[in-house]
């Protein structure tokens, strides 16, 4: 009864919640807009005024700045969107020359407030998203993506346009859901053309669309795939036409895809290479002191491909071409299992997985990246308890790997209080919904009751999150000083690595066993 | 109260909240009050401290600077002197640059965050040379002093009062309980002002809530706005013991006692309690500065004070206007005290300080704020139009202090948390629609006029002939509300001893 009530709910009455949620964290939003941010704001300063003061011919080949377009077109010509606005408030931003390392107010505020802007495109995915479930998955759901603290720290301090990118994910996901999956196709392409470093779950998409649409006896499917082939293909020609039309397309895709640099950012992303590094300086030391003459290796780790040096003392060398196939293989069962049964409602958990797959095996992989597969994920934490057993965990791990994105003095007490808060408002939104009296009969499956608990394994990997900080903030400074400065950092990358993998593992599990 | 009975405020007394249709914020009460508390403090610590990344008072503003500055100086002062003379005037303080005009508890107060500065930047804090000091360290160690006292004082007073005042008034539901957390904790105009402006929250704003002889001595040397209301409900609580005398007397006992206890360094001799007296009332400065929303600087448009009568007359119409002010509010606690009583002649009183004192800042409307927050269930929407105009009046200070921005964010934030999609807190819907009389429909217009004033504020320049127009707009808008608002408060503490006199006729408590 209770269930039924709230899905004959109507629609403006969601927006109108919906757009609450949205509203004050809007409001926080524009507090935060005087803090800390990256490089990555120049950057995107820079791109508008390249896009509005340039011919597209100049778009990819402008040496004026260091910072060059290295997104997609779609990208390109929505910063040129942008700069109409900018252009507005004023003109300076949008100068190439003049506008070089602007840090005036207006330009301060008009790209936070893009951003914020920008997020209802989030909003609207999650709307597409969630008006068909019931209220406390719901409301679950807002509390997990509108008010997630990885995207603030990220997007509103940081510094990066991810919420819309992920909205069009999500509206994406949501067309599949539906069964729209021509719709769905379509969006992701248009992501793709946005910023390529979500093709990871191309071979996802492409064996599901395959599978779920192209189907029907082969005429029929045949027909189908010319279809969504040709919806591709218009949206990559809309994207790239005009520069193929200038003969750019080479210059375009060397700017996409700059392979110089090295296996690992400057700060490790909390992914597999943490642990394969940690193994070839641990086998180094050991095969050393065993009396083995192992030679230093000439390359860095962060450092560009040195000719056909490896920075691997011991184990085999790691090339870009390595980590896609070990990301392919890592892949691989999750593809076989669409390919036996491609069911929409499974579409977030297998694109998730995919973009798990990609942060953990890929090449020069950003901790920014993780936003890729905990946004996703949320649509899956409520659909059972260790669906959100799992995601409270992962959610709290990621976040704390950003920490040292925002490395100034004045930013920390706000990255602890929103990871706190944010931990507390996922424990109230799953207890709300996983909880002995709250269930109603219609959510008497198994895997839906049970009260929502953290086990002591979780308890305990949260009580080693406050440890490492504690290392990292306290006794590192007062008991070595300025010694090993990188050693907080990789502490923290190998603890959330740790998270990392075991959900991989986990996902992998749940994903065959379904 | 023990610690056990504290979690069961909301157990006991009230029904579980089970809202299914959907409302928004049923889940955030589901795990009970301790939970939300703690969820709402992390909260107002968050909006607290994204406030202070914005600007303070006097910014790279020199000579003089602003609070920040005045802050500053003061630890600089009590670090570095001995108590005997931080109030006097000397080569090495100098009063002329912002001396010290708090009562000596604050002056304690500083001293304790002075420690703080020079252990972590004693640059900060060094006698003379750190005059003017800005820098990015400093920034956050101030800051991090008013946010630390927050939390280790007001944030405990808070769940202290929720706590008293709900067990008493045992009708109270879960959801009202958790609103009027959420109303006192995200005080727009506190957070504003404490972490924007800069000032570090007055013991006596958190000492409000115990009601006992003790905080009457605190509150009193800190702050004379709300001394009356003290004193009235204590005696009134007194004469209604069996040996009133006996009552009395041990109370004047306690207060001399504390008030010894706190101003020690001071009793040596009479001059130095007379100049500490003299820097807590700067006569000198003139009935009224810049445009505060009270009686003297808003009446000041048509009769100049200042230029018909002298500093002398003008303290005494001052003194003898606050006292008629608050003299109801005064009677009726003597007459019929009551703890709910007690908060309305708090407001009453400090309320009347507001309009009718000498040399009163526009930040003080923050002091009948806060016992209007205590009150805000009794009558929400008047409440709501309160912290509107008391926003308002404050809204040339932010201007000037480059904080237009924590001003907007603070105040769409407290329209969305003032009301959730649900409607109330507790999902009931409104039955009755307001009903539309002359004066609601001018409490509108004059609303949307302060809207549209926040803007011609900001865009439009004033005319060369009147330079000071919209700053004077402002106040008239804001002085008008505030009174019919002190008249409403007023009306109602009588209210309330009109039905509690008729219940209580002829007993006296033992």
């Amino acid at each position: 009864m209770a269930s039924r009530q709230s899905m004959l709910q109507n629609h403006p009455e969601i927006c109108r919640h919906l757009l609450w949620f949205f509203g004050v964290a809007a409001c926080v939003k524009l507090l935060l807009i005087p803090s800390y941010h990256s490089t990555d704001f120049e950057v995107h300063r820079h791109w508008l005024a390249l896009t509005r003061s340039l011919p597209l011919s100049q778009w990819y080949s402008d040496e004026t700045s260091p910072w060059t377009l290295d997104y997609p077109p779609f990208f390109a010509y929505f910063e040129y969107f942008l700069s109409f606005f900018a252009r507005l408030v004023d003109p300076q931003i949008v100068d190439v020359h003049q506008g070089l390392n602007y840090e005036a107010d207006t330009v301060v505020y008009f790209q936070r407030i893009s951003v914020i802007v920008s997020d209802l495109c989030l909003v609207y995915g999650i709307y597409r998203l969630t008006r068909k479930l019931e209220a406390k998955k719901r409301v679950a759901m807002w509390i997990l993506v509108i008010w997630s603290p990885a995207l603030v720290i990220v997007d509103h301090m940081h510094f990066q346009y991810n919420g819309f990118l992920l909205g069009l994910l999500m509206l994406s996901i949501s067309y599949l859901q539906d069964g729209r999956d021509v719709m769905g196709g379509f969006l992701f392409a248009v992501l793709l053309c946005f910023k390529h470093l979500f093709a990871v779950a191309g071979p996802v998409y492409f064996v599901y669309l395959l599978r779920h649409y192209c189907r029907g006896g082969l005429l029929k499917g045949l027909g189908r795939l010319a279809a969504m082939g040709t919806v591709v293909v218009a949206v990559f020609a809309a994207a790239f036409g005009p520069f193929f039309y200038h003969g750019q397309i080479q210059q375009v895709i060397s700017r996409m895809f700059p392979f110089g640099r090295g296996l690992c950012h400057a700060y490790w992303a909390p992914n597999f290479w943490v642990f394969y590094i940690i193994l070839d300086k641990g086998l180094a030391f050991l095969l050393k002191k065993f009396g083995i003459d192992i030679p230093t290796p000439a390359a860095s780790f962060t450092g560009g491909l040195v000719g056909d040096s490896s920075p691997f003392a011991v184990l085999p060398q790691v090339t870009p071409l390595s980590t896609l196939i070990m990301v392919l293989l890592a892949l691989s069962p999750c593809l076989v299992k669409i390919w036996k049964n491609p069911h929409p409602g499974s579409v977030a958990r297998w694109i998730s997985y995919a973009y798990t797959c990609g942060f953990l095996f890929g090449w020069h992989v950003h901790e920014k990246a993780s936003l890729h597969f905990v946004i996703p994920l949320a649509i899956v934490a409520v659909q059972s308890l260790e669906d959100a057993q799992h995601y409270f965990l992962l959610s709290i791990a990621t976040c704390y790997s950003l920490f040292p994105l925002l490395y100034e003095a004045q930013e920390y007490p706000i990255k602890v209080v929103l990871l706190l808060l944010h931990s507390m408002l996922m424990w109230f939104g799953f207890s709300a919904k996983f909880s002995k009296k709250g269930s109603s009969s219609s959510s008497s499956r198994s895997g839906e009751e049970g009260e929502f608990v953290i086990g002591w394994g979780g308890k305990c990997y949260i009580i080693g999150i406050v440890i490492v900080e504690t290392w990292g903030q306290l006794l590192h400074p007062y008991f070595l000083g300025d010694k090993l400065p990188f050693a907080p950092l990789l502490l923290i990358s190998i603890y959330c690595g740790v998270e990392v993998v075991y959900s991989w593992v986990w996902q992998l599990k749940r994903i065959m066993a379904d | 109260m023990d610690r056990n009975n504290r979690g069961k405020v909301g157990k006991d007394n009230v029904e579980l909240d089970n809202n299914k249709n959907g409302d928004v914020c049923w889940w955030l009460l589901h795990k009970g009050l301790a939970s939300f508390f703690l969820c709402i403090s992390m909260f107002g610590l968050l909006v607290r401290w994204t406030v202070s990344l914005h600007s303070y008072s006097g910014a790279g503003n020199p000579p003089k600077f602003g609070d920040y500055e005045a802050q500053r100086h003061w630890m600089e002062i009590t670090v570095n002197l001995p108590a005997q003379d931080w109030y006097i005037n000397s080569t090495k303080n100098d009063l002329s640059y912002w001396g010290l005009d708090y009562p000596p508890l604050t002056a304690y107060q500083s001293y304790i965050h002075g420690l703080f500065l020079r252990f972590f930047d004693p640059e900060s804090v060094t006698l003379f040379t750190s005059r003017g000091y800005e820098s990015y360290t400093g920034k956050l160690l101030m800051r991090f002093t008013v946010l630390s006292s927050d939390l280790l004082i007001f944030f405990p007073s808070v769940l202290y009062f929720i706590h008293a005042y709900y067990d008493v008034h045992s009708r109270g539901r879960k959801a009202d309980v958790a609103w009027h957390i959420l109303l006192i904790l995200i005080n727009p105009c506190l957070v504003l002002i404490d972490h924007g402006h800069f000032q570090v929250i007055k013991l006596n704003s958190a000492l409000l809530f115990k009601l006992s002889p003790l905080s009457f001595c605190f509150v009193n040397l800190m702050s004379t706005y709300f001394a009356p209301a003290f004193f009235s409900h204590l005696l009134g609580k007194c004469l209604r013991r069996k040996h009133p005398l006996l009552e009395i007397s041990k109370l004047g006992l306690v207060v001399l006692g504390t008030f010894a206890m706190v101003w020690w360094p001071y009793l040596h001799s009479r001059d130095a309690a007379l100049q500490v007296l003299s820097r807590l009332a700067p006569f000198e400065r003139g009935i009224y500065e810049d445009y505060v929303a009270n009686f003297w600087c808003t009446s000041s448009v048509l009769i100049k004070w200042k230029r018909l009568f002298p500093t002398q007359s003008l303290r005494l119409f001052s003194m003898v206007a606050t006292i008629l002010a608050c003299l109801p509010s005064m009677i009726q606690q003597i007459l019929a005290p009551s703890s709910k009583g007690f908060l309305y002649g708090l407001l009453n009183s400090s309320l009347s300080f507001y309009l009718f004192s000498f040399q009163v800042h526009e930040k003080s409307i923050l002091l009948p704020l806060l016992p209007a927050t205590l009150l805000a269930m009794e009558w929400p929407r008047p409440f709501k139009l309160l912290t509107h105009y008391a926003l308002f009046s404050m809204f040339p200070l932010v201007c000037r202090d480059n904080l237009i921005l924590p001003y907007i964010a603070l105040y769409a934030l407290c329209i969305f948390l003032y009301h959730p999609p649900g409607g109330r807190w507790d999902g009931a819907k409104r039955h009755h629609s307001t009903p539309l009389t002359l004066v609601s429909v001018l409490l509108t217009l004059a609303y949307l006029g302060s809207l549209v004033l926040h803007i011609v504020y900001l865009t439009v320049r004033p005319p060369e002939r009147y330079p000071f127009l919209f700053e004077a707009l402002i106040m008239l808008l804001s002085f008008s509300h505030f009174v019919l608002f002190a008249f409403h408060t007023n009306t109602k503490q009588w209210m309330l001893s009109g039905h509690l006199i008729g219940s209580d006729k002829g007993k006296k408590q033992h």
